[in-house]
């Protein structure tokens, strides 16, 4: 009897048996992951752990880390200040917009002297969290009333309207997808996605004078890439050569001519998909895939696996987010949507979306964890 | 939407697998041409004329100069750098690549260089190249002949891909224009890989070249240098063959200039200097100068009169001093008249009325006829740019050319060598080379071999023809011209050569520049020193030597220099006299007319 307590409330579960609980197929795919990741920027350093590898490492095993300690805290605590945590990165990408340092000519760092940090990266979480918290408060009675969906709606959009504004255009179609995500699971009438779609197509012509110019560009260049071949188009021309002389089977472990003779920009960040395609072929691109695919097949599974809604509409709204990050970059590298900026989670050098991504394994881990914990459709505050 | 993701892969990955993989081996891979090193020009006895020397060129890459204006600042305390030059230095920065090194300067010192390397430090992106640059070694004897190399042009760079290597030279001028295709070589080329920013990051394949082969002239440097300076600073040229191969020997032209200033480099005012001078330097007289050749012609009239078998040498004219025709006189040179004289004494007397006549009963179409035998009003064939095909007017063409008939004061202009005959100083050394030699159609050469050196294959001479025109016509002209020179009355008798083993034979040939007007010549006409110098006359000389069995055909013509008599024929002397003792060997006591007396020949 004590064993079955503690495994439906967790909270009083000790430490131990939390870790038993974990996912250990998840982590080793994580990490598997990760090293083609340190393999790929040893490459484009051309055979070297520095600039790239070396301090990618340390920054994964720190982020491993963050995994460890979320998935083994308390999921209620998560529930509890997802509201406290959203204001946070809500009141940190304000305050971007204030005080914002220019950074890759976009303003999206807040320096906080000993570190940098993205809070859009961090709000793509948060808005998650926030949007589970919310909806697991909510009876699908109260759904069905169009003044319960206008709060989380507007916790969807003035993000993204920030986001937009630094200009951020991947991030902002994450959180607004990610958000769309939990509102889909949570069960919102499928009216309400249709006018969303019909909005934002209407939306398009009319957000266009507000983009910068660059994202015009992008947009364009992706319509006909050929058309400015030197400039704007040159990220996506070059990446398709690399990608088509990779061919099947790839030019093979460090042989990428496109990436090592700097051919392909960016070719430790956001094109390292092109590079590895070059290197491995589409063998070696598939097979990426593949590994990505069955992460969001885990989360799926814990998402389904998870009794408490509040653990359901989390695990769903985070595999999306890391769905979309995967798809996102691999799509515009190969040139089916124009170039956007978002990395490959867990691959592409960077420390914000390194933490942001292994945050979100962290939080899958902890629903998986607390699969079995049974929460009340409670207001977080009366928990305490 | 994975299998939008799957699909794309497969269409770029398998389905245009190829074309990417072609593109970018098209975007690493980039071919350098490497420049074939230049042959050199030698002399018939191997001296060497024209060289390749190792020069030294500052470059600038903009990309590691970074501010290029403070590095030029700093670079203009060691060599100046002016205005113009500064400007198109910046302009080729700003045109070119960054990595692209753009010449700062060509031609450093070594006290540059020297200077250069220690500032390095201070001056980024700034490096000293070695190259090869032209060099000719005998300076401006030689730079008609042999010319110049230059930068190619635009024209010139679609035709091979070497010629756009920055500093590639090709040659513009004379022998080196004239025989490019065999000087040049082939270049060679190496495939190297460069990174996106145009950097060399390994080298994947060389291709040597061949070096351009080595072109030997038929010239002697000794008797071209001394033809030379006897021509001095007069607006002149000289042309020497060897009579029986058609071996040129000595070709000068003056006044000249040093080739290698084009190659070095010259300054506006140096420029200014050699255009606006009005006796030419820039222009190869003997091929290019164009002259009524007067008396000379004089010799194609009777050979074609002997020739077609219209005159003997017996036919006789009294010469009054003048021949009417219509209200036109016709005046001979000499005042007063020659009276009566046959063709020899017509000729060595040089009798224009004699000459009137004479061409009156052969008609002008056979004399062009004769002249054309003899190579006069046709491009000789000698392999070197600008050369001129002159004019021997007929009928015909005078009809084509005016649409007026032909008069019979053409027909005694033309007698003359006056009126509309033009020709090269190369094609009378022709003409008389044909007279002289038994009877050989010889063409001119310059070059002795191209295209020995790698193989070592020495070419046969090739069989000379016959000419058509017969040993008793030849043997009149040449005793005629004998007579010019080595009789009392002849033209030249002042210049003969007295040495019996050397004597010469020759004709005189003075043109009048300007038409003696009828008020000019009542008046008493003015001498030529008196006359301003595009007034005065060109004076003519061709003349053969020994008068036994001929070896040598000269041919000198001095621009406004007064008579054929008194300026050409004594450079004839002295050219054809050394020339003789050169090549036979033996000690001489004669002097030359320019009063250097004959030390040593050896």
């Amino acid at each position: 009897m004590v064993e079955l307590h503690s495994r439906l409330n967790p909270s009083r579960a000790n430490i131990l048996e939390k870790f038993t609980r974990m996912s250990w197929g998840l982590l080793i795919l994580i990490v598997l992951i990760a090293s083609i990741g340190f393999a790929m920027l040893y490459s484009a350093a051309g055979g070297d752990v520095d600039p790239w590898a070396k301090r990618q490492l340390i920054r994964f095993i720190c982020g491993l880390g963050l995994v460890f300690i979320v998935s083994l805290s308390d999921i209620r605590f998560w529930m509890r200040s997802a509201y406290f945590f959203y204001a946070a990165a809500l009141g940190a990408l304000i305050l971007v917009e204030v005080y914002g340092l220019i950074g890759m000519g976009a303003q999206r760092w807040l320096n906080l002297g000993w570190l940098q940090i993205q809070p859009s990266e961090i709000m793509k979480i948060a808005l998650i969290l926030v949007l589970a918290a919310y909806f697991h408060g909510r009876t699908l009675e109260e759904l069905k009333k169009i003044r319960y969906m206008l709060v989380p709606l507007a916790m969807v959009v003035v993000p993204m309207v920030l986001v937009l504004r630094q200009p951020d255009l991947g991030t902002a179609v994450m959180l607004g997808l990610g958000g769309a995500a939990v509102f889909f699971v949570a069960g919102a009438a499928l009216r309400y996605f249709a006018i969303g779609v019909a909005m934002a197509l209407a939306g398009i012509p009319a957000a266009w004078p507000f983009l910068e110019i660059y994202q015009q560009e992008r947009i364009l260049t992706f319509l006909n890439p050929d058309a400015d071949p030197l400039g704007a188009g040159y990220h996506i021309i070059q990446s398709k050569i690399a990608l088509g002389s990779g061919g099947l089977l790839g030019r093979g472990y460090m042989q990428g001519t496109q990436s090592h003779l700097n051919f392909l920009p960016e070719h430790q960040t956001d094109f390292i998909f092109t590079m590895l395609a070059e290197e491995f072929g589409m063998v070696g691109a598939l097979a990426l895939i593949g590994l990505y695919t069955a992460i969001f097949i885990y989360g799926l599974i814990i998402s389904a696996r998870c009794s408490n809604h509040f653990g359901r509409l989390l695990a769903a709204g985070l595999t999306t987010t890391l769905f979309l990050y995967v798809y996102i970059n691999i799509a515009m590298v190969i040139g089916i949507i124009p170039v956007v900026g978002v990395p490959l989670p867990l691959i592409s050098y960077g420390g914000s979306a390194m933490m942001t991504v292994l945050f979100a394994v962290g939080l899958l881990m902890c629903v998986f964890v607390h699969r079995d914990a049974q929460i009340g459709r409670v207001k977080a505050r009366e928990l305490w | 939407m994975l299998c939008l993701i799957g699909g794309q892969l497969y269409n770029l990955q398998v389905l245009q697998s190829q074309k990417y993989l072609r593109k970018a081996d098209e975007n690493r891979i980039s071919i350098r041409v490497l420049p074939p090193r230049r042959g050199r020009i030698l002399d018939r006895n191997g001296r060497v004329l024209a060289d390749n020397k190792v020069t030294y060129r500052l470059v600038l890459v903009a990309e590691q100069s970074g501010d290029v204006e403070r590095v030029l600042d700093a670079l203009s305390s060691i060599v100046s750098i002016s205005e113009t030059e500064r400007s198109r230095i910046l302009l080729d920065v700003r045109q070119r690549r960054s990595f692209i090194p753009v010449t700062i300067r060509r031609h450093l010192a070594w006290s540059e260089v020297a200077q250069i390397e220690m500032d390095a430090p201070y001056l980024p992106g700034v490096s000293v190249e070695a190259g090869e640059s032209r060099h000719y070694l005998m300076g401006s004897s030689f730079a008609h002949v042999i010319g110049y190399v230059g930068a190619a042009s635009k024209s010139d760079a679609l035709a091979d891909a070497v010629l756009e290597v920055p500093g590639f030279s090709v040659g513009k001028f004379g022998v080196e224009k004239g025989y490019e295709s065999s000087l040049r070589g082939r270049s060679g080329n190496i495939q190297v890989e460069v990174n996106a920013h145009g950097r060399v990051i390994r080298e994947l394949q060389r291709e040597e070249g061949v070096s351009g082969n080595d072109v030997l002239l038929t010239l002697d440097a000794t008797l071209q240098e001394f033809v030379a300076q006897r021509l001095g600073a007069e607006s002149a040229s000289a042309t020497l063959l060897d009579v029986k191969t058609g071996e040129c020997l000595a070709m000068v032209s003056t006044p000249s200039f040093d080739p290698n200033i084009f190659v070095e480099g010259f300054s506006e005012r140096q420029w200014k200097d050699i255009i606006s001078n009005r006796r030419s330097p820039l222009s190869n007289k003997a091929v290019s100068g164009l002259y009524p050749p007067g008396s000379v012609f004089k010799l194609v009239v009777a050979a074609a009169a002997l020739e077609y078998g219209v005159s003997n040498p017996r036919f006789e004219v009294d010469c009054e001093g003048h021949v009417q025709l219509g209200n036109r006189a016709f005046h001979c040179w000499k005042k007063g008249g020659h009276g009566i004289l046959g063709l020899s004494q017509a000729i060595a007397q040089s009798c224009d009325v004699y000459f009137y006549n004479l061409a009156l009963k052969v008609g002008v179409n056979r004399v062009a006829e004769m002249a054309r035998r003899l190579g006069l009003g046709e491009l000789s064939g000698l392999d070197l740019p600008g050369e001129k095909a002159g004019l021997i007017p007929t009928p015909d063409w005078k009809r084509a050319m005016y649409g007026d008939p032909w008069q019979k004061g053409d027909t005694f202009n033309t007698a003359i060598g006056q009126g509309y005959v033009l020709t090269t100083p190369l094609q009378l050394a022709i003409m008389t080379a044909r007279l002289v030699n038994g009877g050989l159609f010889i063409k001119p050469r310059l070059v002795k071999s191209s295209g020995t050196g790698h193989d070592g294959k020495v070419r046969s001479p090739e069989a000379v023809p016959k000419i058509e025109i017969s040993a008793e016509t030849l043997s009149v002209i040449k005793e005629s011209m004998f007579e010019a020179v080595n009789r009392v009355k002849g033209t030249a008798y002042k210049a003969r050569i007295k040495e019996v083993p050397y004597m010469m034979g020759g004709k005189t040939g003075t043109i009048q520049v300007r038409r003696i007007t009828a008020v000019e010549r009542a008046e008493g006409i003015v001498k030529n020193e008196d006359r301003p110098w595009e007034h005065r006359d060109h004076a003519l000389f061709v003349g053969y030597a020994p008068v036994e069995d001929p070896k040598y055909a000269v041919a000198v013509v001095v621009e406004h220099g007064g008579s054929g008599s008194s300026i050409a024929a004594p450079m004839a002397h002295d050219i054809l006299l050394r020339a003789q003792v050169m090549f036979s060997g033996y000690q001489s006591q004669a002097t030359f007319i320019d009063g250097c007396k004959v030390i040593d020949f050896s």
